[in-house]
């Protein structure tokens, strides 16, 4: 890689400043999105390019910004910037250090829908990206980047923060649009989902940072050119969170179809201590653990390739777990996270998380007795295809694929 | 027309309407899917778990848009990898249900078994045991034993008091939410809130008083375990050893159907007593709801001030001496009259009416509240019910706090707001209704007589009123006495008549009446007595039934004294003057019927036995017309009451057979039907029926006796208007027995404006008209200036508005 298009302030440190963004093309998309296009040609290039969500789902971009309700006004553009998954941080990289590209995202994406009002709602913890944020959109309100009748159009646009309060279910749509709405963060039945009824009971999209500041580049270079990088499961590029056992971790972005081998080695710098790698967590504390075999180290990473050897790549928060490591003390730790983030409005995640979470410390504390494991693992699977969203179900993500494939850690 | 759809739940064939939730369909089909969180009356969340069913859509043909058949030609069906939530699907064409599927009992056994991990399992000493829906469905659904480990069972606080009236034993919550719900949606005073997350999830009550809501007992019947519980029943009895009577709430004139739940109990020396109220369904009237004072005021039944013999000079009697004594005076002296409440049943009232005219004399009614005549001929007819009215109907609610009032009232109205009624509000100060209404008009006291016509002279409003297919007026008295109550309700019929809704159901006129049966005495021929001291001082012999004016303050003990025949239940002032004491049963001993503010007439039963020696009221005037050759019935209630509608001309064509009618009525509720809804009882014993209407809309409206104009009291500087005001829970004979009421009762005050230069609290000397009273100074924002407002029955005998003074004690010393 020796272009970033994400993370570009490694590139050119000063691009959080305004004048530098638009030296280097900053707001151009915006503006030719504005002037040049309509809403729906923007939507069609961004279905064209390929671009799948960010924050997990892989979702197609384009296809979600399409399925909003036009019948139902005014629309809404949320951007969900609660990264709260253990392992992922890639967002935050993003918002600090390339901030212009993601707000123009933003812009550009409610352009596409029809809102004049989009939200951006961070982690509590983000509370200085919250500050730095409302910095520049400032500064873009008083370049005429924001506000009214933009670029002389009819078009008005204002971009506001919003912080959460420390809570992993405002990741979840939802819960967010909920607690965005001042109500308490947690999920709402689906359907109608968020383009039908989201925000304030309005039709709203939410994709994630990182989706959004693929956006500008799109728009501004084309589908074709993004859809030459990556794969045809998954054009254009990836930021890998990666951390645990490996010498450099940190945020590497690099196109769809790159290898674990090649994150872990070339990029990574090899496990710490020169260990084999036992076990790859690809989405944080939601994935499965997948065994680190060859199969696995190679196969070229997109969104299906992953499917067949039983995981998901989710946020790509590649997390790396070395034969120092026991599964069940990586059980352990997912548990007390579930537990203690579980919302507690589904009876199956609430109770579940709180039930796997004394018998992982009864397993852990008094000796992996078979009965107390196959037990842990009967919950698990209780709690599976039950609850009311998809947090409640990454509980036993780590739970069922640990015990199943790597018993040997459980006997 | 709704679209119809037609789905298969577990091999049956159940069409339902377009929109119809599966868990409903399935009711429908006879099917109970088990459930937890929801509840018929309120939107589904999905969070319990509970009703996960497998459901299977026929797969679309996206080109040609229909089903994809298989090789026998029938529709492919597509099931979801996982189960559903029975209670936020809709229905589709052609859909599959299996609710009994090994995957589907797996699913529910997996939830209950979720559910008991953090459960006490406390039956044995859980009010909610016998009754509990965790319990039912663990038996029916859960798995025989727990796999989690008892050691890791999370201990809670049992007793956390959410009020004065409501306990929440947060061991037993399972976080289902409904009481959230029914805070926020039904009632609309969303006092209550989820405190924390996931295990560590809690109820708490989040308004100041703690609990703000005079609906919070019907928490607990929607309560899926014993998690709220009230103070009142708490550890008072098992469900199975009570008995149900049903019964009509006799505290409003709303007329909420409810049940006695009795029992024989050692530590009530054997008596059989009454231990709870529960709402019976009457979706016409009430839904499946009651509000707290209907719930817990009941306890002046058992007050140990009842009477329980006759008295003649204030010694016990025999009644032969007590009615020989009576008949007596009445056969001595000339100048008589009688005087009686609206707490009496309709057979009770007619029998006095009978009484009077036999003796050639007045039969007048007790009451605060004039404009009867204008609403049994204006009120409500046959057919009507508050839920048919929808878009294109309005609402208009005059000169009343109607949550204070009649809650029940209010939550229809609220209710009728949301289905798109249009509402309008006038009253001189903001009132809990006001949220819901789509016009307010805002009056000064003192200007109800111009009311009618300001609300004629808002363009906005007066289209509304005009152009309502349906329109229902309901008035109170707020800040008026008896001539201004008569003056509105004739304003209020007027405006029917000229706004073109006379003559037909679900329009009318609906007076919020002091008493539940006053409605029943207007419909007599019942009149107020313009003038009770005078009364006093004219009369030689007074015949009270159900009415304490000495101990009301309206009769001044100075004044001369005439014979007095008191008939009544409780001991009070006027019973301590009576020469002779007649002693009535209370209602919940007898049977009889109560005429609602809607002109509903309907059954209550009896529930416990005779208290002493007391008889019906009506039966005691029978046996005292028999002395004067008239024959009254003194036995069957149900015959007194065929004599009733063969004489009164609305209760025509009227009798207990059809008033004991129930209609089919959604949603199914009981143990039997539907045991997961709550402990909302079922109505088998009847709905009740509406009167027959005298106005047509031809009919000229008839004028009040006392002219427009007359006796209409402004502010005026450097006195304070005293309005009297109407409060749910007062000091009257029927609530304050409640000791548990006693926080809500409150003390005597006075209800101010902040700037009045008072302090919240103070004691301070009311005086007005020669009266002095002393009274706390409540605040209150919302009380306009120079104004100060006196809620009735808490011992302030401010029967009228009046101009007055506040002296703080000092002053006065």
């Amino acid at each position: 890689m020796t272009q970033y298009l994400l993370l570009r302030h490694r590139e050119i440190p000063e691009i959080s400043r305004l004048e530098v963004y638009r030296q280097h093309g900053g707001f151009e998309a915006f503006r030719k999105a504005v002037t040049e296009m309509t809403p729906d040609q923007v939507t069609e290039v961004v279905k064209a390019s390929g671009l799948r969500g960010r924050g997990g789902a892989g979702f197609p971009t384009g296809l979600k910004w399409s399925f909003m309700d036009r019948k139902s006004w005014p629309h809404y553009v949320v951007a969900n910037a609660d990264e709260s998954e253990p392992g992922t941080f890639k967002d935050r990289e993003i918002m600090e250090g390339n901030p212009f590209q993601f707000l123009e995202g933003v812009a550009i994406a409610s352009y596409a829908v029809g809102a004049q009002r989009a939200y951006i709602y961070l982690r509590g913890e983000y509370q200085h990206i919250a500050r730095w944020l409302d910095e520049k959109i400032a500064e873009m309100e008083t370049a005429g980047l924001l506000g009214e009748r933009l670029f002389g159009t009819d078009y008005s646009l204002r971009i506001y923060t919003h912080l959460g309060a420390g809570a992993y279910i405002c990741g979840e749509e939802t819960a967010l649009l909920e607690s965005l709405e001042g109500k308490r963060g947690q999920p709402r039945v689906r359907p109608p989902f968020p383009p039908s009824v989201g925000l304030y009971g309005k039709p709203t999209v939410v994709n994630n940072v990182e989706t959004l500041t693929n956006v500008p580049l799109i728009i501004q270079n084309g589908a074709e050119w993004y859809r030459s990088m990556g794969t045809s499961d998954a054009p254009g590029v990836k930021i890998f969170s990666l951390s645990g056992r490996v010498k450099r971790p940190g945020n590497y972005e690099l196109p769809f179809g790159v290898t674990f081998r090649q994150l872990i080695y070339e990029y990574g710098g090899g496990v710490l201590d020169d260990r084999p790698i036992k076990a790859i967590m690809p989405a944080g504390a939601s994935s499965s653990l997948l065994r680190a075999d060859d199969r696995l180290l190679d196969t070229p990473l997109d969104y299906a390739a992953l499917r067949p050897l039983g995981g998901d790549l989710g946020s790509a928060s590649v997390i790396v777990i070395d034969d120092t490591v026991s599964i069940d003390w990586v059980i352990q730790k997912t548990l007390r996270f579930f537990k203690h983030e579980s919302c507690g409005k589904c009876t199956p995640c609430r109770e579940g998380t709180y039930w796997m979470k004394h018998l992982i410390d009864h397993i852990r504390a008094n000796g992996k007795e078979e009965k107390q494991v196959q037990l842990l693992l009967d919950v698990a699977r209780q709690i599976q295809g039950k609850c009311l969203c998809a947090l409640g179900e990454f509980s036993t993500m780590a739970v069922v694929s640990g015990i199943e494939r790597f018993g040997e850690d459980f006997r | 027309m709704t679209k119809m759809v037609t789905l298969s739940i577990d091999g049956i064939q159940v069409t339902v309407p377009e929109g119809t939730l599966v868990v409903d369909a399935a009711r429908k089909a006879g099917i109970n899917i088990p459930v937890f969180c929801y509840h018929p009356k309120m939107e589904p969340v999905g969070m319990c778990r509970m009703c996960l069913v497998e459901i299977g859509r026929p797969m679309i043909d996206r080109n040609t848009g229909q089903p994809i058949l298989d090789e026998n030609g029938q529709p492919k069906l597509q099931f979801l990898g996982k189960l559903e939530t029975a209670c936020t699907n809709t229905v589709s064409e052609g859909m599959v249900v299996l609710t009994q599927s090994e995957k589907a009992r797996a699913g529910q056994k997996a939830t209950v078994e979720f559910l008991l991990t953090s459960h006490p399992l406390d039956c044995p000493i859980c009010d909610k045991g016998g009754e509990c829906p965790l319990q039912d469905l663990t038996m029916a659904y859960g798995p025989t034993q727990s796999r989690f480990l008892y050691e890791d069972k999370i201990h809670l606080a049992k007793h956390v008091p959410l009020g004065e009236l409501i306990y929440l034993d947060r061991e037993r919550c399972i976080l289902c939410a409904r009481c959230i719900r029914f805070q926020s949606k039904i009632a609309g005073d969303a006092v209550l809130t989820f405190d924390e997350r996931g295990r560590s999830s809690q109820i708490i009550t989040s308004s100041e008083p703690p609990f703000d809501s005079v609906f919070s007992g019907n928490t607990t019947d929607i309560c899926p375990v014993g998690a709220l519980t009230t103070a009142d029943f708490r550890f008072g009895a098992r469900p199975w050893e009570l008995k149900a009577a049903a019964s009509i709430c006799s505290q409003c004139p709303v007329g909420c159907n409810i049940v006695y739940n009795t029992r024989r109990e050692a530590r009530s020396d054997g008596r059989i007593v009454i231990k709870r109220v529960l709402p019976r369904q009457n979706e016409e009237v009430n839904d499946l709801w009651i509000c707290d004072k209907g719930r817990f005021a009941y306890h002046y039944i058992e007050s140990p001030s009842r009477l329980s013999a006759p008295r003649v000079a204030g010694q016990p009697a025999s009644w032969k001496q007590a009615l020989e004594k009576a008949s007596q005076a009445l056969r001595t002296w000339q100048k008589k009259a009688i005087l009686a409440s609206g707490r009496l049943s309709n057979e009770d009232l007619y029998a006095l009416k009978r009484f009077a005219e036999k003796m050639g004399v007045p039969a007048y009614l007790y009451t605060s509240m004039g404009g009867g005549e204008w609403v049994r001929r204006y009120g409500l007819r046959a057919g009507s019910d508050l839920g048919h009215l929808g878009a294109g109907d309005a609402i208009l609610v005059v000169a009343s706090d109607l949550y204070e009032e009649a809650p029940i009232w209010y939550l229809r109205v609220k209710q009728a707001a949301e289905r798109g009624v249009t509402l309008i509000l006038a009253n001189p100060r903001f009132t809990r209704l006001e949220r819901f209404a789509h016009y307010t008009m805002r009056y000064a006291y003192g200007d109800e007589g111009e009311l009618i016509g300001r609300l004629n002279a808002d363009a906005k409003i007066a289209q509304a009123l005009r152009e309502a297919r349906n329109l229902v007026i309901f008035f109170g008295s707020e800040g008026m006495g008896l001539e201004q109550t008569e003056a509105l309700a004739a304003d209020c019929a007027q405006l029917l008549t000229e706004t073109g809704h006379v003559g037909r159901s679900d329009n009318g006129l609906v007076g919020i009446w002091p008493r539940a049966n006053d409605q029943g005495a207007w419909e007599m021929g019942f009149e107020p007595a313009p003038d009770l001291q005078a009364l006093f001082e004219e009369v030689d012999v007074l015949y009270i039934v159900a009415a304490d004016p000495v101990g009301d303050g309206l009769v001044r003990p100075n004044g001369r004294k005439p014979f007095l025949i008191v008939q009544d239940i409780l001991e009070n002032e006027t019973v301590r003057q009576a020469d002779v004491v007649l002693v009535a049963c209370a209602y919940t001993e007898r049977e009889g019927t109560f005429t609602s503010g809607e002109r509903r007439v309907q059954r209550f039963y009896p529930a416990v036995p005779h208290w002493g020696e007391c008889k019906a009221d009506f039966a005691i005037t029978a046996l005292l017309a028999e002395r004067f050759g008239l024959s009254l019935e003194a036995h069957s209630a149900a015959r007194a009451f065929q004599d009733l509608a063969a004489a009164v001309e609305t209760f025509q064509g009227l009798d207990y057979a059809a008033l004991s009618e129930v209609r089919s009525q959604w949603p199914p509720t009981g143990r039997a039907e539907y045991p997961f809804s709550g402990t909302a009882q079922p109505n088998a014993q009847g709905m009740g029926k509406t009167l027959a209407a005298v106005a047509e809309a031809s009919s000229a409206v008839p004028q009040p006796k006392v002219p427009r104009e007359a006796p209409r009291v402004r502010p005026e500087e450097g006195t304070l208007l005293l309005v009297p005001i109407t409060r749910l829970f007062d000091a009257g004979s029927l609530v304050s027995p409640s000791s548990l009421l006693r926080e809500r009762i409150g003390q005597r005050r006075v209800i101010l404006h902040p700037n009045a230069g008072f302090e919240q609290g103070a004691q301070v000397l009311l005086e007005w008209e020669g009266h002095q009273v002393e009274v706390t100074v409540a605040l209150d924002e919302n009380v306009p200036a120079g104004v100060g407002l006196v809620p009735r029955s808490m011992g302030i005998p401010l029967q009228q508005p009046a101009r007055g003074h506040l002296h703080t004690p000092e002053r006065v010393r």
